[in-house]
């Protein structure tokens, strides 16, 4: 047994490729971003009205606006690229990206492998797209049904837990709601103000939106892990707590047709400076 | 000796963040761990059963005196050769599966006959069945012509002659391509992912998006168990291949 978790602790480490912390600040990320003149931001492409295509098939949307005032504020040009929520962490890891805004929710785990940084910017829970002739008005009532859901959320699995829902996870947002327009299941579990987003649009008479919202659950936007705590960790702290404070994201909220969070008047009134008229 | 694993592989998740083996400490993990190996082995095994009815019958659909059978079958063989197993899982279930009877368990719901596991296996097997009737049809026609005239000569009918001396001719031949394809069959069953069956990979990415530092190991363990998977195969396949030789016959 010994010999053997030596040989596998060894396989571990020869494996492990950031598991090695940064203890001091290089800086690489902001460095080649600033050198390049172009910052590269993973955005996603299918997640109305935060990060989506529009008819031109150029990227837009609420989150696509917070890039690009990153990107102006660094004086570099802005190059999205689009993630989905599957992937979005391994491409910021990799590389790929040197920013994610992809509505991403701020969870424990998460922290560990990317570099995520405050204050948050957005907020939301978990809720359920689902037709109005099954009158649902309470979760206990998906127990042992199909629910839709998408690869990668991780209310999924609360829902499977707590509720004993049967998860459907597709790969994409398309086919989960194909999936429930088709009645394959009895609804699409995702994040509240996207379904409300949804609703909105007009495509979905006679579905609402019926649960009380569950498991309220910050946003966040990561740089490397090892930037965190360095200049692009904190200069990323430094836009979001200015969004906040001059009511930029309020605005874009507004811009983006988004229902109006308590969480965002609630931060706009925190960091409101203290001599303002 | 359990804890000690347990507790071995805690120790690793806490010193190495991208190494967090947790489906082998944390029970509901490896669960679904267990649920989607079974997955994947029940498709894999009735998909290689069909597909190899498909490839018989198939093959004694092309040696047929009617036309518009030829025709089919060679129609049937170039849709499901040609196109993306991928898309046919997507199309199958999607679009098809919309014609399908449905019942309704509460008044909305429509589930239909066929299941997202029901397409896969139709799918799949559809998809292996192409490769496997041309992978039989060159068995076939690498039995020599002067045998099946003898077994005529016996007074054997088309379909006697098929059954006892053409088939199980051809079979030998046919072995190892055949053993070529259901490997792959058995690797491509990770594609029913996109129309949500629950087979390994599926639970596989849904453990790695509820814990993203189980990424790594998780990817680690699924080579593994292909490997073990496309092993078993191999071994079966390859006794079966020295169980039917025929001392003389062939190379």
């Amino acid at each position: 047994m010994k010999k053997f978790t030596t040989m596998m602790t060894a396989t571990a480490v020869l494996f492990s490729t950031t598991a090695v912390s940064a203890a001091e600040c290089t800086n690489d990320t902001w460095n080649r971003v600033m050198s390049a003149g172009k910052i590269v931001v993973g955005v996603k492409a299918d997640y109305k009205p935060w990060g989506f295509r529009n008819t031109d098939g150029d990227l837009v949307g609420m989150e696509i606006d917070m890039a690009q005032d990153v990107a102006d504020t660094m004086g570099v040009e802005l190059e999205l690229i689009s993630v989905q929520s599957s992937n979005r962490m391994q491409f910021l890891e990799q590389g790929k990206i040197d920013l994610m805004i992809a509505t991403m929710s701020d969870r424990a785990d998460r922290r560990e492998i990317v570099g995520i940084v405050g204050p948050n910017y957005y907020t939301s829970g978990t809720n359920l797209l689902a037709p109005n002739a099954l009158e649902f008005s309470e979760w206990e009532q998906v127990r042992g049904k199909p629910v839709c859901g998408k690869q990668g959320a991780f209310y999924n699995q609360i829902v499977e837990e707590r509720y004993g829902a049967e998860i459907l996870a597709f790969t994409g947002n398309a086919e989960a709601k194909q999936a429930l327009r088709d009645k394959k299941c009895v609804g699409f579990v995702y994040d509240d103000s996207s379904i409300m987003a949804d609703l909105a649009s007009g495509d979905w008479d006679g579905f609402g939106m019926p649960m009380p919202t569950e498991d309220d659950n910050p946003w966040a936007l990561a740089v490397p892990k090892a930037e965190e705590t360095c200049v692009f960790g904190r200069f990323m702290s430094g836009m979001q707590y200015n969004w906040h404070k001059d009511g930029t994201l309020i605005e874009m909220e507004n811009k983006w047709g988004i229902q109006p969070t308590k969480y965002l008047a609630d931060q706009n009134e925190r960091y409101t400076d203290w001599l303002a008229e | 000796m359990l804890d000690a694993i347990q507790e071995f592989f805690r120790q690793i998740a806490a010193d190495h963040p991208t190494w967090n083996f947790i489906f082998f400490y944390e029970e509901r993990q490896w669960g679904k761990v267990v649920s989607g190996l079974w997955m994947t082995i029940k498709l894999s095994v009735i998909c290689v059963i069909f597909s190899l009815i498909i490839g018989i019958v198939g093959a004694a659909m092309q040696g047929a005196r009617n036309r518009i059978v030829r025709g089919l079958v060679q129609g049937y063989i170039q849709f499901f050769r040609n196109t993306p197993p991928f898309v046919q899982l997507l199309f199958f279930y999607f679009a098809l599966g919309a014609f399908t009877p449905t019942y309704s368990p509460d008044g909305w719901l429509e589930v239909p006959i066929i299941s997202n596991v029901g397409w896969a296996v139709i799918s799949l097997s559809f998809f292996a069945g192409a490769f496997n009737v041309e992978i039989f049809r060159a068995g076939v026609e690498a039995v020599p012509d002067s045998t099946q005239e003898a077994s005529e000569a016996l007074g054997f009918t088309r379909l006697q002659t098929f059954a006892y001396v053409v088939l199980p001719l051809a079979l030998r031949v046919s072995i190892p391509a055949l053993n070529n394809n259901l490997v792959n069959l058995v690797k491509t069953t990770t594609q029913a992912f996109v129309i949500a069956v629950p087979e390994l990979l599926y639970q596989a990415i849904t453990i790695w998006n509820d814990h993203p530092s189980a990424q790594n190991p998780m990817m680690l363990f699924l080579f593994v168990a292909y490997l073990a998977l496309v092993g078993f195969l191999v071994l079966g396949m390859n006794k079966w291949e020295r169980s039917m030789r025929i001392p003389g016959y062939g190379a």
